[in-house]
């Protein structure tokens, strides 16, 4: 018992902590967003960097998807004679789920792990100290303008990932599948149009949420690890892997839930 | 001024301060060496609220220094200054950007106020070049001095440093230690410092202590320090002279 005991408490109490950490760092951003408008220099910055810089590989990224989409669903739905229904399915599969889900891994993968990089060695270099001895709020300085960049260009992003995998996956029908491009549009476009919300089709405003929440949590946990980073460099690299890894645990539980929430 | 009374402080097993007792008034200057890993700079983290003691109490200008009420804590280091060991600077704000920012952050003085203390302070470190540079583009010794600025820039009323000489040759070290005795001059302030060099101790202490397994071996006057027959004293002040 007292094994066990000892393994859980030192497998989850770290865990734990660093998720306490993370909900703490969350909440007291969520405070300061009145600052917003103070800090909007910085805002454009991170959105510049986080966002804009991440746009290439997300958007070459969705295009391949789309393409995968097209080819594997393509000769499936051949077998059934519903090619022509290929359009619908990579619509679906790329706004409900490829398209917010691996935006997201990407931003993880490029974004929180810049974010844990940058404060982590902000933190062992005493950069971070300085501030708080200067009086200067931490969260409102360094978190909270990366926190809202990648929630406001996450969707964003998102949203052009969708397009090009769109895209990609309709070249992919007209020169693999012998479909009309007009006939797949046509058909991609069908599957989003269940306005149920503001007017917005469901499938186009669940992956909307979903992209806003993931972008918040990686930002959140790539924020809250770079707080954590201690003892030099190789603490900043401990901090940087826990960074993408934490976040792209978050992602996929995050979207199995807000899945469910939004579906059932 | 400041008041350190029975302060105990322990990582794990570790006591760093055992009972540590000291006073510095104002316009004084307390200068505090020691051996590497004794917890000189656990002091200073006192001193400016970054550390809680585990017993006694820390005095800073006649205030008990509380890290639990934010507010309290704010206000009271808005009158210290801290120069850090490497400078600390802001690595994507240029050299004007580093020292506007606590004035930037803390203050409602409009940009003009801001720009003229700004360059009066780099002008007391010598700086006034240097404005756009990034910390990356500058030597460490400028650094340190950028550092100095930024932590004059509010006009504190006591200012701590850690290890101002870590890391510069002797020329540039020289020349911080008889900048920092320039500002003690001209502009009054209380200091608190903590070093491995004798010759900043002798140029900036009105006070020196040596301080070993949490507590000061010694402290008065430099001479009297320099000159004690206290035999660990004689032993470290000598390996530091060498």
């Amino acid at each position: 018992m007292n094994f066990i005991s000892r393994t859980g408490a030192t497998l989850l109490a770290p865990a734990i902590e660093n998720a306490g950490f993370a909900m703490g760092v969350a909440g007291r951003t969520l405070a300061r967003l009145h600052h917003l408008p103070k800090r909007r220099r910085l805002l454009f910055d991170q959105m510049h960097l986080g966002g804009i810089k991440s746009a290439p590989v997300v958007l070459f990224v969705s295009f391949f998807i789309g393409m995968i989409l097209s080819l594997q669903l393509g000769f499936e739905l051949a077998r059934y004679g519903q090619q022509e229904a290929v359009g619908l399915a990579v619509a679906v599969s790329m706004v409900r789920e490829m398209g917010p889900v691996m935006t997201a891994v990407i931003l993880a993968a490029s974004v929180a792990s810049a974010m844990a990089a940058e404060i982590g060695t902000m933190r062992v270099q005493e950069e971070v100290t300085a501030l708080e001895v200067m009086s200067v709020d931490v969260t409102s300085y360094l978190v909270l303008p990366r926190i809202m960049a990648l929630t406001l260009m996450a969707p964003i992003l998102t949203i052009l990932a969708n397009i090009i995998g769109i895209v990609g996956g309709g070249i992919i029908a007209y020169t693999q599948l012998g479909l009309d491009f007009d006939g797949y549009v046509r058909n991609a476009l069908s599957a989003l149009s269940d306005r149920s919300f503001a007017g917005l089709p469901r499938s186009v405003y669940s992956g909307l949420i979903k992209a806003t929440i993931f972008g918040f949590a990686i930002a959140v946990v790539g924020c809250a690890s770079g707080l954590r980073a201690r003892h030099g460099a190789s603490g900043v690299g401990e901090s940087t892997r826990s960074a993408v890894r934490n976040s792209i645990i978050l992602i996929i539980v995050l979207n199995f839930f807000l899945g469910k929430i939004v579906y059932t | 001024m400041i008041r350190m009374n029975d302060v105990h402080k322990a990582f794990g097993s570790q006591k760093v301060l055992q009972g540590l007792n000291f006073e510095v008034d104002e316009g004084q200057s307390l200068v505090i060496m020691g051996p590497s890993g004794s917890g000189k700079s656990v002091i200073l983290k006192h001193l400016i609220g970054l550390l809680e003691p585990d017993q006694g109490k820390v005095e800073v200008l006649g205030q008990t220094v509380n890290i639990h009420n934010r507010e309290a804590l704010q206000r009271l280091r808005m009158d210290m200054g801290y120069l850090f060991q490497h400078s600390a600077l802001i690595n994507w704000l240029s050299v004007y950007d580093n020292v506007a920012l606590p004035l930037r952050e803390t203050t409602a003085q409009s940009e003009q106020e801001i720009r003229a203390q700004v360059e009066k302070v780099l002008g007391l470190v010598q700086m006034e070049e240097a404005h756009e540079k990034l910390p990356s583009e500058i030597s460490g010794g400028m650094q340190k001095r950028v550092g100095l600025a930024r932590a004059l820039v509010t006009e504190p009323k006591i200012i701590l440093y850690d290890e101002p000489e870590a890391g510069l040759d002797p020329e540039m070290s020289a020349s911080i230690s008889k900048m920092m005795r320039r500002l003690k001059e001209e502009l009054g302030m209380t200091s608190v410092t903590v070093t491995h060099s004798v010759n900043c101790a002798v140029t900036v202490a009105d006070t020196l202590a040596v301080f070993e397994h949490g507590q000061f071996l010694i402290a008065g006057p430099p001479t009297d320090v320099l000159n004690s027959d206290h035999p660990r004293v004689k032993t470290f002040l000598g390996a530091a002279l060498d």
